[in-house]
């Protein structure tokens, strides 16, 4: 030890190592001064762009959903509104399990698979930092539950969101339809940036086709929020533009009284006021409960309401398609009567049955009187509802004169209404056979299009519109159920009625014959009309009115007033049809009724009536 | 710096309180200028991680703990003199070695990465204690040998080395590894080996990275990678290195205010109150607060360098240069890091980001360092 001592040179030694002491001085000076040009670099020269990062990191906008419009009848009674509820929110991008997160809330709020359906069906199409709804209207239990469990779940919001609710439920249903989560269909057509933040869309009737005005603008906010995606605070806001509110000609108080004459009864009222279009009530029956569609209709409810023999879910008002029956008659006899075809006195002798001549084939009269009704002109014709009589006009009108009159009151193709899946009905012409079926057009095709039996088809709106041209003498509007938009910040614009071309007859008393044989159906003693005994003790309002009986089942059920058919399968039963206008002189409704295999279109009719002119008499008192 | 040097040489012929102060230090083997250093680093640290950890004072007293632990530690450990250190030098290598293997071995048992060794109450790294241990053992090693080492004594300190390296990095703690691997090289670069084996083993090493590259997992490629251009995997690794330049670089010449650091605030910015702390200091304090951050950290090492000059033994300006150096690197490597001139490792900035372990060792060092400074032999008088 001591020699190895001896051989160390102290001095060189310590000059060694402190030489080694300035190189580390110097590497240190330069990394230091490396770390102060990084800074620099850093700090001062990319600074803004680094700023500009920075407040990109820190801001988000985020989408508010704008408040949907609400719905209103003529009166202002609320048919739609927005109600407060509380959902749980799950925001998927702050969440580390989302099958783990869903199966712990499973355990503190009841999820039905439902609401998981539609949670993976909207996390697909949103943004993950979205919070997307897991299950809407908490209830006040449930949502105390998650409150005191929520620190075990990062990501996951109770959310104060806005429920559609239609209070008068199935009453108003086929024509508001409902708004359901959006779906893959919807995304198809959507605006998706003023569609960020909402959820729902409106999947039917006017929900639907005024989804656009009801909608409103989206509104945004610019937060601050921190990585896990809570909102540190709210920098500025845009608020969203609610949607316009909606006020709709349907007199809710009508629809409901309609809806309770048809009572359980499958068919469809359509009620218009003449002079404008506007449509007073339309319902159709059974309906629906659209509230059940608004929190998302589980599988096994939706698929009972499309499979139920009743089709509760088809608008038949709109959409369904009826023979026309002898609704048909009161045309016919216009267009024969202006056309100098027919006269009013014009007088044939019905047997109760119609032969060509030079044929076999025997038409019979299948709705009314056995012994048919002896002479009659087209008044009679009209009131009793003579089919022989109108077999014989058909075969001298022709087919295309049969189908000009239909065409120019409306039947036969859309009507136009602020409604989709409207059905536009039929009007047979030769053409169309032969596209269709590939023969010719016969006699015998004509002859039963006098009595609205064969290939021809009408909607109740249909006849609705045009029993208000009827009403009009001549006069035709576009029907419509909106009758005024509120813009958010209180603008009114009225929806001005929509004239369409008129029917103009050469002859202005063939309009006077035909509504007074149509008083004469509803009044008529001798001889007896045929509604004669549904509005028997003298209405206080007067009206003009053609009954129709829809064949369904050929076995010829001859009397369309005896209700002595009970032994008969129901769905074999005729269907009844009845249109009408009241007052006359100065028309202030005009209603379409169809009851599908029921005799009591009629009655039905009879108590919209009664119940519109109660109300309207109480209303001037 | 000087005035002190003169009251250690002349201690006499000065004022009574001036001498009566300095004995004071010398009796309780404090060093003052280091103390201060530290102290103001330390205040500086515990002001950004009260904004770092949101103003969370539990967190800020529990760091206030720990650095109290710390300075006691210092202080005990500058009691002991420095040939104390080294006789103790080849047991307490062993010691930290065998205590290595234990770790090692357990961690082989469990089958997951182990780094602690708990004795009841008691837990820790055996590899914090292998940074102070590394570079005792090899300024004891180098003391009694020739000036400059030969080939054959470096090649025994090499592989005094390369063990312990290895079994950290293995654990893994890559960090810590390196940090070790640089004390024990520093301790050999200041013992004054030739420049020509540096510049050798260097070519080497430069040489030999391509064959590296070629011998590398495909992960491990793609750690490199990302480490060259981080927008490469921005959800991944390279999400802190992105948001900590984002946060620094938006600070810009003044910073956006103590407290106002919207980078870290909002957590964007990873690991902001441990290895990315600076970032907060950047975004909050602006060039100007780095700088002088930098200038507090540039003293420290300047006063260590300055003691380690003026040690009288080979073994204590071996050690205390080592220490020094390490101290040095390993903010060097953390601030490059959240700067993004050097790779992400897993290393806490010293004295400012919160956690225990390494504050510990660190405060130990600076322990060792002021007794070697405080217990020179008074040569003029």
């Amino acid at each position: 030890m001591t020699r190895k001592l001896i051989l160390k040179d102290y001095d060189q030694e310590k000059r060694l190592f402190q030489r080694r002491l300035i190189v580390a001085a110097i590497v240190i000076i330069l990394l230091v001064g490396l770390l102060v040009f990084r800074l620099i670099y850093l700090q001062i020269c990319q600074h803004e762009l680094y700023s500009t990062m920075s407040k990109k990191n820190r801001l988000e906008f985020l989408p508010i959903e704008p408040n949907r419009g609400l719905i209103y009848d003529r009166n202002g009674i609320l048919l739609a509104e927005d109600q407060p509820v509380f959902s749980l929110d799950i925001i998927p991008d702050k969440v580390q399990n989302l099958k783990k997160t869903i199966a712990d809330l499973q355990k503190i709020v009841n999820i039905s698979q439902n609401n998981l359906d539609q949670f993976y069906q909207a996390f697909r199409q949103h943004r993950t930092f979205s919070s997307i709804p897991l299950k809407l209207n908490l209830s006040d239990e449930e949502v105390a539950r998650f409150y005191v469990n929520q620190y075990q779940f990062p990501g996951v919001i109770i959310n104060a969101r806005m429920l559609r609710y239609y209070p008068l439920g199935e009453t108003m249903a086929g024509v508001l339809g409902y708004v359901g989560r959006i779906d893959n269909y919807d995304l198809i057509n959507l605006d998706s940036t003023n569609y960020s933040a909402s959820n729902f869309i409106g999947k039917n009737g006017i929900e639907k086709y005024y989804e656009q005005q009801l909608h409103g603008q989206v509104g945004y906010q610019q937060v601050e929020i921190d990585a896990s995606g809570r909102i540190v605070r709210t920098l500025n806001r845009t608020p969203p533009i609610p949607g316009d509110n909606l006020y709709l000609t349907v007199d809710s108080r009508l629809q409901s009284a309609a809806k309770k004459a048809l009572s359980h009864e499958r068919g469809a009222v359509v009620a218009i006021e003449p002079r404008s279009g506007e449509v007073l009530a339309l319902v159709s029956n059974p309906g629906f409960d659209p509230n059940l569609f608004v929190q998302g209709i589980d599988a096994k409810q939706y698929k009972k309401l499309l499979t139920s023999s009743a089709k509760p879910m088809y608008n038949r008002a709109i959409s369904g398609q009826y023979p026309f029956a002898s609704i048909i008659k009161p045309f016919l006899a216009l267009e024969g009567l202006d056309s100098d075809i027919i006269t009013p006195q014009y007088t044939i002798y019905d047997p109760g049955w119609f032969k060509l001549p030079n044929t076999n084939h025997i038409y019979l009269d299948w709705n009314w009187k056995s012994g048919g009704h002896g002479n009659v002109n087209v008044t009679k014709a009209i009131i009793v509802s003579s089919d022989p009589f109108f077999y014989n006009l058909a075969v001298m009108l022709g087919i295309n004169r049969i189908d000009d009159i239909l065409n120019r009151f409306g039947f036969g193709r859309l009507t136009g209404i602020d409604m989709l899946d409207e059905a536009s009905g039929l009007i047979p012409s030769p053409k169309w056979k032969m596209r269709v079926f590939g023969n010719s057009w016969y006699t015998g095709d004509t002859i039963i299009s006098g009595i609205g039996q064969g290939f021809m088809l009408t909607t109740p709106l249909q006849l609705a519109q045009a029993t208000g041209t009827l009403a009009n003498r001549g006069l035709r509007f576009k029907p419509h159920l909106l009758l005024k938009l509120q813009t958010s910040d209180g603008q009114i614009s009225d929806q001005e009625p929509v004239a369409e071309d008129p029917v103009m007859l050469s002859r202005n008393e063939a309009w006077h014959v035909v509504i007074k044989a149509m008083q004469g159906v509803v009044t008529s003693e001798q001889p007896w009309g045929t509604a004669r005994i549904r509005f028997g003790i003298h209405p206080k309002y007067t009206i003009a009115a053609k009954t129709g009986t829809g064949q369904v089942y050929s076995s010829r059920s001859r009397d369309e007033n005896e209700t002595d058919v009970t032994n008969m399968p129901k769905r074999l039963r005729n269907h009844s049809l009845f249109i009408g206008f009241a007052p006359v002189r100065h028309p202030q409704i005009a209603v379409a009724v169809i009851v599908e295999h029921s005799p009591i279109a009629g009655t039905v009719a009879r108590e919209v009536l009664d119940y519109y002119f109660g109300l309207h008499k109480h209303e001037k008192v | 710096m000087k005035r002190f040097n003169f009251i250690i040489r002349e201690p006499y012929q000065n004022s009574f309180l001036q001498s009566f102060l300095s004995r004071i230090w010398l009796y309780l083997h404090i060093d003052m200028p280091l103390l201060i250093g530290l102290l103001l680093l330390v205040i500086v640290g515990l002001f950004v991680l009260y904004s770092a950890s949101g103003m969370n004072l539990i967190l800020i007293s529990q760091q206030l703990i720990r650095i109290s632990i710390a300075f006691g530690i210092m202080i005990v450990f500058s009691q002991i003199p420095p040939r104390k250190y080294k006789a103790w030098a080849p047991w307490i290598f062993t010691i930290s070695l065998m205590l290595l293997l234990i770790v090692l071995i357990i961690g082989a048992i469990s089958k997951g990465a182990q780094r602690w060794l708990s004795f009841g109450l008691i837990s820790f790294q055996p590899s914090e204690i292998m940074k102070l241990t590394m570079p005792i053992m090899l300024a004891w090693y180098l003391s009694d040998k020739c000036f400059p080492p030969t080939l054959y004594t470096i090649i025994k300190c090499g592989v005094m080395l390369i063990i312990p390296v290895l079994i950290t990095a293995v654990q893994p703690d890559l960090g810590t590894a390196l940090i070790i691997a640089f004390s024990g090289i520093s301790v050999i670069f200041l013992a004054g080996v030739g420049w020509r084996l540096i510049c050798g083993v260097n070519a080497l090493g430069a040489l030999s990275l391509p064959i590296i590259w070629h011998f590398m997992h495909s992960y491990q490629r793609a750690r490199v990678l990302t480490f060259l251009n981080p927008e490469r995997d921005p959800l991944g690794s390279g999400y802190h290195i992105i948001q900590s330049k984002i946060a620094i670089g938006s600070g810009g010449l003044l910073g956006k205010g103590w407290l106002n650091g919207t980078q870290s605030r909002l957590h964007f910015l990873p690991e902001h109150a441990t290895d990315f702390i600076f970032g907060v200091c950047g975004e909050e304090l602006g060039l100007i607060g780095c700088v002088v951050l930098l200038a507090i950290f540039l003293y420290i090492v300047g006063r260590g360098l300055y003691i380690s000059s003026q040690a009288q033994e080979t073994f204590t300006r071996l050690l205390a240069g080592s220490l020094i150096l390490t101290f040095f690197i390993s903010f060097f490597i953390n601030i490059g890091m959240v700067t993004g001139i050097l790779p992400v490792v897993g290393l806490p900035l010293p004295l400012i980001s919160y956690g225990g372990s390494s504050i510990v060792t660190l405060m130990a060092g600076f322990g060792i360092i002021m007794s070697i400074h405080t217990h020179r032999k008074l040569l003029s008088s």
